[in-house]
């Protein structure tokens, strides 16, 4: 576990290294400035909670992470410093979670620092803040389950664009699975379970109820059992890739 | 010790070594050589744990490379092919990277790196970020994570790859050093490099060994062992002079002007004999010397009959 440690501060340290980081925080603020405030009617709506603000969180993930998570393992296939990382004694599972630490504690800190629209929203008003931590934290694991799934096209791939396709893609796919858009396309003839399960997998069916206060240990859990099978895929991939 | 037994690698169909087995003893220092493709590369990853092997298994001191990893790994210092590195760390950074990963702490992290950083001249270029260093240093940067746990087994793919002859020299200087009570294993294809630093050379082709020994031993089955090569000063037919005598064979005309390469047919000294010939039919000589065998000469051998090029 010392080992996952290491690997987690390298990594982190990686991304503090080059302007990477800071030019991920600064999109991801203002990005959420918009969202929130002009398409959102933060302050049209004349409600004190961050209902606009979470609700946005889904659309913006989905381009922002894959582009944190595209070079998890593209690049280290790329520079050829996978051999090096997998020769050193460690295991597999060290190094797939400490990347994918690093990765998740770089949105949880840019996440963390959109605080000023919670202090504006407690100074308008009076809100659930109870509610609000919650939605924060589903916001997180949500974030988490994209990197998991970055994680694992970034290991399929030496070329990193090619890795942040194919995860907006399949990240896209899973956000729009519990939407009613695609809930609606169903045809009648089919069983309502089957419905019922594909919107069961999908972010937004899990997210919305997090983000509207309603805490049910089976959506956190959701995102938990999501990100660990996505990163399990992730070694499985890199085990079976290492050669080409 | 590191035993490797019937190991194979295969690539879909492609097998990339092919039943390969050889053991390395402490002090050995391993040359390893072959064509490009012929699966030196492979078995080093495959030696060091990055691949796994279809068949066949190797051993770091008693620790299977499959089954304990992690022992056998923690033994083990490997440059890979081309030094990779984390280029947006400084060396400094990326040293200390390794030497945590390698189980120091604390001060022994400093203690440890600053030693390796001497060991191959880092100083000046510690605080530098790797991706902007010379080929040169970054390759000294790979040697340096490679020997920061005093390894027992070091494995060093083309380790002079792209150094200029007095960086060549010192990392060559440097493997000697270290090869005391270690076993190192080098890949490369220069083979000056064999003469220079290896105790025994082992040649494969297509995954499989050709040739096995001491680089003395292995440039013994070269045609030009115990070769005598002679200049003239000028023209003189010396075939017929050299004809009927016992142990002479094949007299090879070299580009050079009357210059000639006496072989030796059943690979016993002829020098004597030669000279002999040369006194009493009174040749023109300008220059006269013995040829040692050349590695080279046996590795084109040995490739191109496995090859079935002959």
């Amino acid at each position: 576990m010392q080992n996952l440690g290491i690997i987690f501060r390298r990594e982190l340290f990686g991304y503090f290294a080059t302007p990477l980081a800071y030019i991920f925080i600064v999109i991801f603020l203002i990005t959420n400035g918009i969202f929130t405030f002009d398409l959102g009617g933060f302050y049209l709506r004349g409600q004190a909670d961050l209902l606009p603000f979470f609700s946005f969180h889904p659309w913006l993930y989905l381009f922002m992470v894959p582009a944190i998570a595209m070079t998890l393992w593209a690049d280290e296939r790329k520079t050829g410093t996978i051999e090096l990382l997998l020769t050193l004694p460690i295991k597999l599972s060290e190094a797939v979670l400490g990347k994918f630490l690093a990765a998740w504690v770089l949105t949880g800190i840019a996440l963390a620092l959109t605080f000023p629209i919670w202090m504006t929203v407690n100074y308008l008003g009076d809100p659930d803040n109870g509610v609000i931590f919650a939605a924060y934290i589903g916001s997180w694991f949500m974030a988490g389950g994209f990197l998991a799934i970055g994680s694992c096209m970034s290991a399929c791939t030496k070329n990193s664009v090619i890795a942040f396709i194919l995860t907006v893609a399949i990240c896209f796919t899973f956000v729009i699975m519990g939407s009613p858009i695609l809930l609606n396309a169903f045809p009648e003839w089919v069983p309502q379970f089957i419905v019922d399960a594909f919107s069961a997998l999908g972010f937004l069916t899990h997210f919305d109820s997090i983000s509207k206060g309603v805490l049910d240990i089976r959506d956190f859990l959701y995102f938990a059992v999501f990100i660990a099978a996505w990163l399990l895929a992730s070694a499985i991939v890199i085990e079976m890739k290492k050669a080409n | 010790m590191i035993e490797i037994s019937h190991l194979t690698k295969k690539f879909d169909q492609f097998a990339a070594i092919d039943d390969l087995s050889f053991n390395v003893a402490e002090g050995e220092v391993l040359g390893f050589l072959g064509p490009n493709g012929a699966g030196k590369s492979t078995t080093m990853k495959v030696i060091t744990g990055f691949l796994s092997p279809s068949a066949g298994s190797v051993t770091v001191d008693g620790y299977d490379i499959t089954r304990n990893a992690i022992e056998a790994k923690a033994l083990i210092g490997y440059l890979p092919e081309g030094a990779p590195s984390y280029g947006d760390m400084t060396t400094l950074e990326f040293l200390n990277f390794i030497a945590e990963i390698r189980g120091y702490r604390g001060d022994e992290v400093n203690t440890r790196v600053q030693h390796v950083i001497e060991e191959v001249e880092l100083q000046s270029v510690a605080q530098q970020t790797i991706e902007t260093l010379s080929k040169g240093f970054k390759r000294r940067v790979g040697l340096a994570q490679a020997i920061m746990h005093d390894p027992k087994v070091l494995i060093l793919d083309e380790p002079t790859d792209g150094l200029d002859p007095n960086q060549k020299h010192h990392v060559r200087e440097l493997i000697k050093n270290l090869a005391k009570d270690k076993i190192v294993i080098i890949s490369t294809h220069i083979l000056e490099e064999v003469t220079a630093v290896c105790t025994r050379a082992i040649i494969i082709d297509e995954g499989k060994i050709v040739a096995d020994g001491t680089p003395a031993e292995l440039g013994a089955q070269s045609q030009y062992h115990h070769a005598v090569s002679v200049r003239l000063n000028e023209e003189y037919d010396l075939t017929s002079d050299l004809v009927g005598v016992s142990g002479i064979g094949n007299v090879v005309a070299e580009e050079e002007e009357n210059s000639f390469t006496i072989l030796a047919s059943n690979g016993a000294p002829i020098f004597t004999k030669v000279t002999e010939i040369a006194q009493s039919n009174h040749w023109p000589v300008a220059e006269f010397h013995v040829n040692r065998g050349q590695l080279e000469d046996v590795f084109r051998t040995v490739t191109a009959q496995s090859r079935g090029d002959e």
